[in-house]
């Protein structure tokens, strides 16, 4: 096994381009787990989290946060999304969240991972960068399976980026504890008043995060009729029906974790609360 | 892999195999079993260290890649004999039975009180949620947090 510890971007970059065989390591709290595990040998590791350049955070209408952006720096700073700091709180412990990166997330690409859902439901990009050059590709098209992604093996993922949305938002997700629980389902929920558009994304409940896109149309419909600038109080039926809907788009398995029936009540009573509380979020 | 690292405050070299963690490099190559090797997963906190002033856990560190880190471990706690205040309480309040998970628990609660001297009580089960204790319960190890707070903050 080789080691070398990126220096800065392109140190990572020329080493990884000359390797096929390389692993880069983030904050190694899946990586490490796998290695432990004796499920994993990488036969050349790249440690990324020297590299300064990937720890920026920037705000300005746009988000841009940087791959090695913490779950506790996501905690501790004003990240631009109220949804992505709930998630980042469900995330593992004080000692996970220490270590473990935005960009680690996406990397590991898991159907569990927390700040997926919400990426999805803020429609957000990922830049990718490579010797050959940085792309950007949405979220939507990014992940292609449970832990598959487009990331080609000679590419960093640098950023995550987004529009800034207001603050009618939320993360909510059903697991075991409150701490180092693998979710059973999660959904996140965005209202952007401003651009008058509804996003919802769904995790732990198919091979890839799901857009319900039949209760984003309903939720819009609902503000177009009351009013996109000023909270709303949907009524009960209409928040049921939300739920409902959020729960018909899932695609989920049984497994250790949960069953399909349990994914879906859990998705419908989720989708229920999320749409009364955000509405109501001026 | 030789690696150089600060460890208690001491520059130290030490052995880093392929594909082991920080744990073992503690463990094995410097002689620092206080960190303790359980889950081997981040579970359950028993390898709770301080690196670069940051709690961790050491298991989910890789090894090689801790060179140039500063890594503080249960060992630098006690003052020769006299034990931390953090370590005191755990005594006192009778927050150790089988001891296992006592290291990792007194890092733990010494990197929340440095950084929020005067917890509340949500915030002392929130900081200690990745540390899992499967023999004396949680009630006197919330005590000892407390009584931890207030000797070395003198209320």
């Amino acid at each position: 096994m080789s080691v070398h510890i990126a220096r800065n971007l392109d140190d990572a970059l020329e080493d990884l381009s000359g390797r096929a065989d390389a692993t880069i390591l983030a904050g190694g709290t899946d990586l490490l787990v796998e290695i432990n595990f004796g499920r994993q040998r990488p036969s050349h590791i790249i440690p990324i989290d020297r590299v300064e350049e990937l720890k920026d955070l920037s705000r300005n209408g746009h988000v841009r946060m940087g791959a090695l952006i913490t779950y506790t720096r996501m905690l501790e700073n004003d990240v631009g999304s109220p949804a992505l700091v709930e998630a980042a709180r469900t995330i593992g412990s004080p000692q996970i969240r220490n270590v473990a990166t935005i960009g680690g997330n996406l990397g590991t690409c898991s159907p569990a991972g927390d700040t997926l859902p919400v990426l999805a439901a803020l429609e957000a990009t990922v830049v990718l960068k490579s010797k050959r050059g940085e792309r950007r590709v949405a979220f939507a098209d990014f992940m292609t399976g449970p832990k598959k992604s487009v990331r080609r093996p000679d590419e960093v993922i640098v950023a995550a980026e987004w529009d800034d949305a207001g603050v009618a938002q939320t993360y909510m997700f059903a697991a075991t504890r409150n701490a180092m629980a693998i979710s059973i389902s999660g959904l996140a929920l965005v209202i952007d008043r401003a651009r008058r558009r509804v996003g919802v994304g769904l995790g732990s409940c198919g091979p890839t995060i799901i857009r319900a896109s039949e209760a984003e149309r309903f939720a819009t419909g609902l503000l177009d009729e009351a009013g996109w600038e000023k909270p709303h109080r949907p009524s009960d039926a209409a928040a049921k029906k939300f739920g409902e809907l959020a729960a018909a788009a899932a695609k989920p398995i049984d497994d250790v974790r949960g069953t399909v029936a349990y994914r879906r009540h859990v998705l419908a009573v989720m989708g229920t609360r999320a749409l009364a509380r955000v509405a109501a979020i001026p | 892999m030789r690696i150089k690292l600060t460890v208690n405050g001491e520059e130290r070299e030490a052995e880093a195999a392929d594909h082991e963690s920080l744990l073992t490099v503690l463990r094995e190559s410097l002689g620092l079993p206080g960190s303790k090797n359980a889950c081997e997963q981040g579970e359950c906190g028993s390898c709770s260290v301080l690196m670069d002033g940051d709690l961790v856990c050491a298991c989910l560190v890789l090894g090689a890649a801790a060179a140039g880190r500063s890594v503080e471990t249960v060992e630098s706690f006690s003052d020769g004999e006299t034990l931390h205040p953090v370590q005191r309480a755990f005594v006192d309040a009778g927050a150790v039975q089988c001891g296992f998970c006592t290291p990792g628990l007194v890092v733990a609660t010494y990197a929340l009180l440095k950084r929020n001297p005067e917890p509340s009580d949500k915030e002392v089960r929130e900081a200690l949620s990745g540390n899992i204790c499967r023999c004396t319960g949680y009630g006197k190890i919330l005590e000892a947090v407390e009584r931890a707070s207030a000797a070395m903050y003198r209320r």
